[in-house]
This record gives structure tokens, C-alpha cells and sequence, in this order.
């Protein structure tokens, strides 16, 4: 049996909302550039929210060109707004 | 200290946090729920977060302050969930040996805590219109 490998991607504020849930889970992908580019395909209607974006893993932002692994847990982060 | 709470904000306590008997000057920021922005109404605000990476920034930002001013003591804590209008949903004290180092300080914390943590918020209106906050970076 061939097993996909996949990654899952948290989801917070409006992805979280328009998602109707707070994690995805997609094919992997080798590089974060590759997860946003399939992120705007998930979010057709939030692409420029997507482009705006930042991934992370743990608790640090991912460069635009970081390898991805199989079974990564990522988030999803849209421009903050505490305070 | 640094933390994340459903419940409010006690100012005193973060006071008492930073006291310090080498702190000349102690300096209180808090963030509070604004009704008015222009002419749109706020009823109310939803602060959510990724909770663990939010305490790391929290933690990172403390670290970078530290590193710039001689800060002898920096408590930070944000509120998530429902804040009605004039409720602290951010209030951040930092101690330094003198006063102008603990405004610098304290004006660096908030202004980096609006960058690099991952929390957001709600705006609701008195209309039922809810909107999440996403600045232009």
C-alpha cells in the first residue's frame, strides 16, 4: 500500500474562519514557497491574505525557501494585530 | 513574566513584578479597547492566539529588549477571548535604572509584540459585522 506523505498546517483568525476549522492537512511539499503557492489554491478567495502570510514550525517563521519535511506540523500565520 | 489570560488584566501585579530596588523608573503600558477608530463603532473585541509560539515571541522580544536597555525587570500579559470597550487586552511594565531607559524599553516591547506574535483579534461592530485584523505589514 502507498502511504502520501502529508504535513499539517494550523489555521488561526480569518484562514480559521472561511476553513470552518482550525487544521488542514495536505500532500507534503518540498519547500515553504511550494506550501503558500498550494495555500492560495485552498484559499481561493484569501489570496492576497495568503501571499501576506508567514509559515512557521515550532515556534519560529520559516524563510521562503526552507525544505519541508513529511509530517510536518506548520502554521499559518496572517499579519498579526495584538495589543 | 510572561503570560497569556482569559482573565482581566491586573495592572498591580504587573507593577509588583518589576519592583526592583536598583529601578529608578517604572513604566506601565497598557492597551485598552477603544470604542471609537475614525468613525467606525467597536462593541467589542475577540484576541485569539497561537498560544505556544505567541509565548515564545513574547519570550524573544523580552530577550532583544534586554539586550538594548538595562532593564532590570519586564513583565508582559495578554488577554484573549471577549474584551468589552475600555478593558486592557496588553499591558507590558518594565523597570530600568533610569526612567528615560524604561519608556524606550517599554515603547520597543509593544511595538515588537504588534510585529512578531502571533495573536489577532476581532472587531465587532454594533451591526452584527465582524472583522478579523489583518494590517498590511
Amino acid at each position: 500500500m502507498k502511504v502520501t506523505a502529508t504535513i499539517r498546517i494550523l489555521l488561526f483568525a480569518r484562514f480559521r474562519e472561511t476553513a470552518g476549522r482550525d487544521m488542514l492537512e495536505l500532500p507534503h511539499e518540498a519547500t515553504t514557497a511550494d506550501v503558500l503557492r498550494r495555500l492560495r489554491t485552498e484559499f481561493p478567495a484569501l489570496t492576497n491574505l495568503v501571499d501576506a502570510s508567514r509559515l512557521a514550525r515550532g515556534d519560529d517563521f520559516l524563510q521562503a525557501d526552507e525544505a519541508i519535511r513529511p509530517g510536518d506540523e506548520l502554521a499559518l500565520i496572517p499579519p498579526v494585530s495584538g495589543g | 513574566m510572561i503570560e497569556l489570560t482569559r482573565e482581566p488584566i491586573d495592572a498591580a501585579r504587573l507593577l509588583e513584578a518589576v519592583r526592583d530596588a536598583n529601578a529608578g523608573g517604572v513604566v506601565l503600558f497598557l492597551g485598552t479597547v477603544r470604542e471609537m477608530t475614525g468613525d467606525e463603532r467597536t462593541l467589542a473585541l475577540e484576541y485569539e492566539a497561537h498560544e505556544p509560539m505567541a509565548k515564545a515571541k513574547m519570550t524573544e522580544l523580552e530577550r532583544e529588549a534586554r539586550q538594548r536597555w538595562p532593564i532590570r525587570g519586564m513583565a508582559m500579559i495578554h488577554r484573549l477571548g471577549r474584551l468589552e470597550i475600555g478593558d486592557v487586552a496588553v499591558g507590558i511594565a518594565i523597570s530600568c535604572p533610569h526612567r528615560a531607559e524604561a519608556f524606550d524599553a517599554c515603547e520597543f516591547a509593544i511595538d515588537r509584540l504588534k510585529e512578531i506574535v502571533p495573536i489577532w483579534k476581532k472587531d465587532l461592530a454594533p451591526d452584527g459585522r465582524a472583522e478579523w485584523k489583518h494590517p498590511a505589514p
